[in-house]
């Protein structure tokens, strides 16, 4: 077996700042996973298909634009219809304290915000995959 | 879903949970996929266009502008992106994907990007056996594209039934075109970013190499394009035509199933040589240890393997 934690970088709506994503992808890529990054502006349900094909075991969405009380919950929705629920969610960028535990309870393990240093979600992730087996 | 059962049935019912897991397991190399793959061999048709040439030649925007083209005569595409893995960690950036957006949404789009797993050769380990995954769950033509390659990473010729060299202008001189190696696997030799200056020379330097060409080999065809301006496709489209009307499906399944079988006795027998060192060595690393202590030869073990072998059959008493 030659299994690798696989993870897709997505930035759904209109948002074209895509620094902090590929900042993560980097480091995620540098920890010895396999990132599939799909570039800015998709719609939720574009990420989802991809991360359904990609069969990866997280999906990190990053937003700077305010639009995440909608996009974030759609992505995790759409997942859910499409029976992919066991997929990790976790998420980035400027998000207001008080969004967090709504986004939470939407569905994701984990908000990141701007500071927080990119060991921090390597940390999440290898932590989820050691609670999953 | 979990079941290897489960996985078999949703290939041949076409749903992309199945095929998602599917791809995985031949990726992992897990020890159900040969049964999966058992399964499914005979499910495959249709055929595949493998898509090689040098990092930023432009690769994935053809293949999108592909996938295109077969959406619009009502085919179901399946797309194998492979992307380099680092040598040190084991990780992958994998972002054909970016290129090929605007199919996002298409259900009757498959994309998978892989990493190519510290294999050589320009594509992943898995990426026949995932080839079959998708031709098998029905889509065709199926696109390999593999990493930015090199002068030698020719592998993609040997999978696909056709391929495609994508070069552009700039990267070098006339005695470039002339090495041994990517500039001989070509079906089809595409001269991408046809807007920019030195696309007359690279034709030049290419038409010049396929000369010399020697004789009783097809010579691939040459086109000029502008992927993301479009031009010179049709031209393009027209040539694939050509060359997928060569062969049957049946033809290509036969060639497939022989190169396969050619992939499956490799592996054998390196699991079989494994075996055999743990049983004449205790292992790999204490036969590797005889050889760096100087007790042993490499040529030495390899010898007493093939013997071994040859013993055991002798006592089955099989031909």
């Amino acid at each position: 077996m030659n299994r690798k934690i696989r993870v897709l970088i997505g930035k759904p709506g209109l948002d074209g700042h895509d620094r902090g994503a590929k900042y993560i992808a980097r480091a995620l890529r540098d920890a010895g996973m396999e990132v599939i990054y799909t570039g800015i502006r998709q719609t939720p349900e574009a990420i989802a298909d991809a991360a359904i094909q990609e069969d990866v075991d997280f999906v990190g969405i990053s937003l700077l634009s305010g639009a995440h009380n909608h996009l974030f919950p759609e992505v995790a929705r759409i997942l859910t219809e499409k029976g992919a629920s066991d997929i990790i969610l976790f998420g980035g960028g400027v998000i207001p304290e008080e969004d967090i535990s709504g986004l939470k309870k939407a569905g994701y393990a984990a908000i990141f915000t701007p500071g927080a240093p990119a060991s921090e979600v390597v940390d999440f992730i290898n932590l989820q995959m050691e609670n999953r087996q | 879903m979990s079941s290897t059962d489960d996985i078999i049935r949703g290939i041949g019912e076409g749903s992309i949970r199945a095929i998602a897991r599917a791809l995985s397991m031949v990726e992992n190399g897990s020890a159900d996929s040969v049964e999966v793959l058992d399964k499914v061999f005979s499910l495959q048709s249709g055929f595949s266009i493998g898509v090689t040439g040098p990092p930023g030649a432009g690769k994935s925007t053809l293949v999108s502008r592909m996938i295109s083209r077969y959406r619009s005569q009502e085919n179901t595409v399946g797309v194998i992106a492979v992307d380099p893995s680092s040598p040190f960690t084991g990780g992958a950036l994998l972002g054909d994907r970016i290129r090929m957006q605007s199919h996002a949404s298409d259900p009757g789009v498959f994309i998978r990007s892989m990493g190519s797993r510290g294999h050589l050769g320009g594509l992943s380990g898995a990426t026949r056996d995932a080839s079959l995954v998708l031709s098998a769950a029905g889509y065709s033509p199926v696109i390999i594209e593999t990493v930015g390659v090199g002068q030698a990473e020719v592998e993609v010729a040997d999978l696909a039934d056709i391929t495609l060299l994508v070069l552009v202008p700039g990267l070098g001189d006339d005695v470039q075109s002339m090495k041994a190696g990517i500039m001989e696997i070509g079906d089809i030799i595409i001269l991408n970013k046809a807007d920019r200056n030195g696309i007359d020379q690279l034709e030049s330097y290419v038409r010049a190499s396929l000369e010399l060409m020697p004789p009783g080999i097809r010579k691939p065809e040459v086109v000029r394009v502008s992927a993301v301006n479009g031009d010179g496709l049709e031209n393009l489209w027209k040539a694939i035509d050509r060359l997928a009307a060569i062969h049957s499906d049946e033809q290509r399944k036969s060639r497939s199933a022989i190169k396969t079988l050619n992939e499956i006795l490799k592996e054998n027998g390196l699991l079989f040589a494994e075996r055999l060192l743990e049983t004449q060595y205790n292992g790999r690393e204490a036969a590797e240890e005889l050889i760096l202590s100087g007790t042993l030869s490499p040529y030495a073990i390899g010898k007493k393997l093939l013997e071994t072998a040859e013993g055991m059959l002798k006592h089955n008493g099989s031909k």
